[in-house]
C-alpha cells in the first residue's frame, strides 16, 4: 500500500518535469513569434516603392526610403565575401586535407576562438588597422570587418564537409594519375560543394544582420554609396540610427528595415538548413 | 570528434607520401603554399588583433594602471578614465541573463533530446534556434518599443510593490535598464545554451539510460541519474559560452540597458556596458587618451571571453570525446 503510494508520486514527479520541459519550450517560442508578429505587422505598414528605391529625408520631411543602405549593405556583404570567402574555403581546405598536426590544431582553436569574440571587438580592431591607416571610415573596412566575421564559420564548415567525402573518391582520383591538388579541388571540394555552401549561406546571414562592426568601420552615410573608400550606409546602422531617434517617423522606417532584413536573414539560414536537408537525404 | 568517422589515418599518410614525394608537381606544391596561407592568416589575425588593440590602448594603460579597473569616473571633458562602471554592467546583466535562460534551456535541452515525440524534435529544435538568427538590432528596435515599456508598466511594478525596501527592486523605473536588457539577452542566449546542451544530452550513450529504465526509474528519474550526470561537462561548457555570447552583446543592450555609468543595487536603474560605451562613443573619439580608454576597455572584453571560449571548448570537447569513446567500445 505505502509502496503503491511512493511510486504514484515518484509518477507524478516525472510527469510534472515533463510539463515544465515542455512548458519551457512553449515558453522559448513565445518572442519568437511576437518579435516575428511585430515586424511583419509594423513593418509591412510602411513597405512600400519607395523604402527601397528611395534616399532618407531630411528630419521633418515624410516619405523616403532606406535605398543606400539597401545597396550599402549589398556592397559589404560583396566585399566580405570576396575577402572572406576563399580564404576561409582555403582555410577548411587546409584543416582537411593537409594535415600537420600542430598547425592543424593551432588553426581550428583559433578559429574556434575566433568566432567567439564580441563582433564589436572586431569592429574596434578593422579601425585600427584600416580607418586610422587609411584616415576615414569606409566601406572597405566595413566589408572586412564583416570578412574576418564570416572567416571561422567558413573554415570549420569547409573542413566538416571536406572530411564527409570518403577517401575512396580521393584514392580513384590518385590513382588515375591525377594531380594531387586537382584531386581536391575538382574531385573533393566539387563533391562538397553543396554543404559547403550551405555553410557559407549561414555565414552570410550571420554578417548580413551584423550592426556592431559596422559603426565605426563604414559608418553610415545620407546618400548614395560613391565608392569602397568612402562612408557607406547599411540596413542594420540605419535601423539602429532610426530606432534611437525621437521621430515618430523614422520608428516606422526601422520597423520597415527590420522587416526586410528579417526576411533576408531568414531566407538564407532556412534555406540553408533546407538544402543541407535535401542534400544528406540524397547522400544516404 | 569527426577523426573517427574518417577512415584510417594510415592510409591518407600512404596517399600523401605517394603523391607529395614521387613527382615533384608545381601546382601541388602552389596549391599546398595557398592553403598553408590561407590557414595561417588565421593565426596572424588574432595576434594581430591582440597586438593592435593592445598598441592602441597602451597611453591609458600606461597612465592608469591597474587603477583602470577599479575607479568609477569617466569623464571625457577632464580625461580622466575608468571602467568599474562598465565592467560591473557587463558582468551583472550578463549574469542576471543567464539566471533566466539557464532554467528555461535545461528544459528546452531535455525537452528535446529525451521527452519530446521524435518527429516534433528536429522541427521543434530548428524553430528555437531561429532565435539565435534574428539580427542584434532588431531585437533592440523590439525591446525599445515592445518589451521595455510592458516590463516598465506590469513586472517592474509587481517586484516594486510587493517587496518595498528591497534595494534590488528599489528606485524609479523607466522600462529601460538593467533588467531589460538581461531579458532581451536571455532570449538571445536561449539558442546557444539548449542546442549545445541538447547536443550533449544526445551524446549519452543509450545504454546508461536503459540501465536506469531496468532499474525501474520514471523518465525524469532516468534523466537525473543517467543523462545530467553524463552530459554536464557539456551543459557547462555550454552555459558559459552563453555567457560569452551575453558579455559582448552589443546592440540590443546598448538599446535598452539606458546608457548611464552607474553602479546602483537595483536591477531596475539604468547601467552601461564595456560593449556599448564603445558603440556609443568610438566613432566620435580622436586619437587621445579617450579613444585609448575605450580600446582598453575593448582589450578586457576580449581577455574575459577568451577565457570563457577556452574554458567552454574544453569542456564541450571532453562530453563529445567520452561519448564517442563509450560508442566505439560498443563497436
Amino acid at each position: 500500500m505505502k509502496n503503491g503510494l511512493h511510486h504514484r508520486r515518484r509518477n507524478l514527479k516525472s510527469n510534472f518535469a515533463y510539463a515544465l520541459c515542455a512548458l519551457a519550450t512553449i515558453t522559448a517560442l513565445i518572442p519568437l513569434i511576437l518579435i516575428l508578429a511585430y515586424v511583419v505587422f509594423q513593418g509591412a505598414g510602411a513597405l512600400n516603392i519607395d523604402f527601397f528605391t528611395q534616399l532618407p529625408k531630411p528630419v521633418g520631411e515624410t516619405g523616403g526610403g532606406m535605398g543606400n543602405a539597401i545597396i550599402g549593405s549589398l556592397m559589404l556583404i560583396g566585399i566580405a565575401s570576396v575577402v572572406g570567402l576563399p580564404l576561409g574555403i582555403l582555410a577548411g581546405t587546409f584543416l582537411a586535407e593537409y594535415r600537420s598536426p600542430r598547425l592543424s590544431w593551432t588553426v581550428r582553436l583559433l578559429a574556434d576562438i575566433l568566432s567567439g569574440v564580441p563582433s564589436i571587438i572586431i569592429g574596434v580592431f578593422v579601425y585600427t588597422l584600416l580607418v586610422l591607416t587609411m584616415k576615414r571610415f569606409s566601406a572597405l573596412a566595413g566589408g572586412v570587418a564583416l570578412a574576418i566575421l564570416m572567416l571561422p564559420t567558413v573554415a570549420r564548415t569547409t573542413e566538416e564537409m571536406l572530411r564527409m567525402v570518403p577517401d575512396s573518391l580521393r584514392e580513384a582520383s590518385l590513382a588515375l594519375g591525377i594531380s594531387r591538388w586537382r584531386t581536391i579541388v575538382s574531385i573533393v571540394i566539387k563533391t562538397a560543394g553543396g554543404g559547403i555552401m550551405t555553410g557559407v549561406m549561414l555565414a552570410l546571414a550571420r554578417i548580413a544582420g551584423e550592426t556592431a562592426p559596422l559603426l565605426f568601420t563604414a559608418l553610415n552615410s545620407r546618400t548614395w554609396p560613391t565608392g569602397l573608400d568612402k562612408p557607406v550606409a547599411s540596413l542594420p546602422v540605419q535601423i539602429y540610427t532610426y530606432a534611437i531617434a525621437p521621430y515618430a517617423d523614422w520608428h516606422q522606417q526601422a520597423w520597415a528595415g527590420s522587416l526586410v532584413l528579417v526576411l533576408i536573414v531568414l531566407i538564407l539560414s532556412v534555406g540553408s538548413k533546407l538544402y543541407f536537408g535535401r542534400k544528406m537525404r540524397r547522400v544516404r | 570528434m569527426p577523426e573517427n568517422i574518417s577512415e584510417p589515418r594510415s592510409m591518407r599518410k600512404r596517399i600523401a607520401a605517394v603523391t607529395t614525394v614521387g613527382r615533384g608537381h608545381l601546382g601541388d606544391s602552389l596549391f599546398e603554399l595557398l592553403v598553408f596561407m590561407a590557414a595561417l592568416t588565421i593565426v596572424l589575425l588574432m595576434a594581430l588583433l591582440v597586438y593592435k588593440l593592445y598598441q592602441t590602448a597602451e597611453p591609458s594603460i600606461s597612465r592608469f594602471g591597474w587603477g583602470f579597473l577599479t575607479s568609477e569616473e569617466w569623464d571625457p571633458v577632464n580625461d580622466v578614465y575608468g571602467a568599474k562602471p562598465f565592467i560591473y554592467g557587463t558582468i551583472v546583466s550578463s549574469l542576471l541573463a543567464l539566471l533566466m535562460a539557464i532554467p528555461l534551456s535545461l528544459g528546452i535541452a531535455i525537452y528535446l533530446s529525451q521527452f519530446a515525440p521524435r518527429w516534433l524534435r528536429s522541427p521543434l529544435g530548428f524553430v528555437v534556434e531561429l532565435l539565435a538568427a534574428i539580427p542584434s538590432v532588431v531585437y533592440g528596435l523590439w525591446g525599445i518599443f515592445v518589451l521595455a515599456p510592458f516590463l516598465g508598466k506590469t513586472i517592474e511594478p509587481f517586484f516594486a510593490d510587493h517587496f518595498p525596501g528591497v534595494p534590488l527592486f528599489a528606485g524609479p523605473i523607466y522600462g529601460v535598464g538593467l533588467f531589460s536588457a538581461a531579458v532581451v539577452l536571455a532570449i538571445m542566449i536561449l539558442p546557444t545554451i539548449s542546442a549545445i546542451s541538447r547536443e550533449s544530452m544526445l551524446n549519452v550513450s543509450s545504454e546508461q539510460k536503459e540501465a536506469a529504465q531496468a532499474l525501474g526509474a520514471t523518465p525524469w528519474e532516468t534523466v537525473r541519474m543517467a543523462v545530467l550526470p553524463l552530459a554536464r561537462p557539456g551543459i557547462i561548457g555550454a552555459v558559459i559560452l552563453g555567457l560569452g555570447r551575453a558579455l559582448g552583446e552589443t546592440m540590443a543592450v546598448t538599446m535598452l540597458i539606458g546608457n548611464r555609468p552607474e553602479i546602483s543595487a537595483s536591477i531596475f536603474a539604468p547601467a552601461y556596458t564595456i560593449a556599448s560605451v564603445i558603440a556609443n562613443e568610438f566613432a566620435e573619439v580622436t586619437a587621445g587618451l579617450h579613444q585609448a580608454a575605450l580600446v582598453e576597455l575593448a582589450l578586457i572584453l576580449l581577455a574575459i571571453t577568451l577565457l570563457l571560449n577556452l574554458l567552454a571548448r574544453l569542456l564541450v570537447q571532453k562530453t563529445g570525446s567520452r561519448a564517442a569513446k563509450t560508442k566505439s567500445r560498443r563497436a
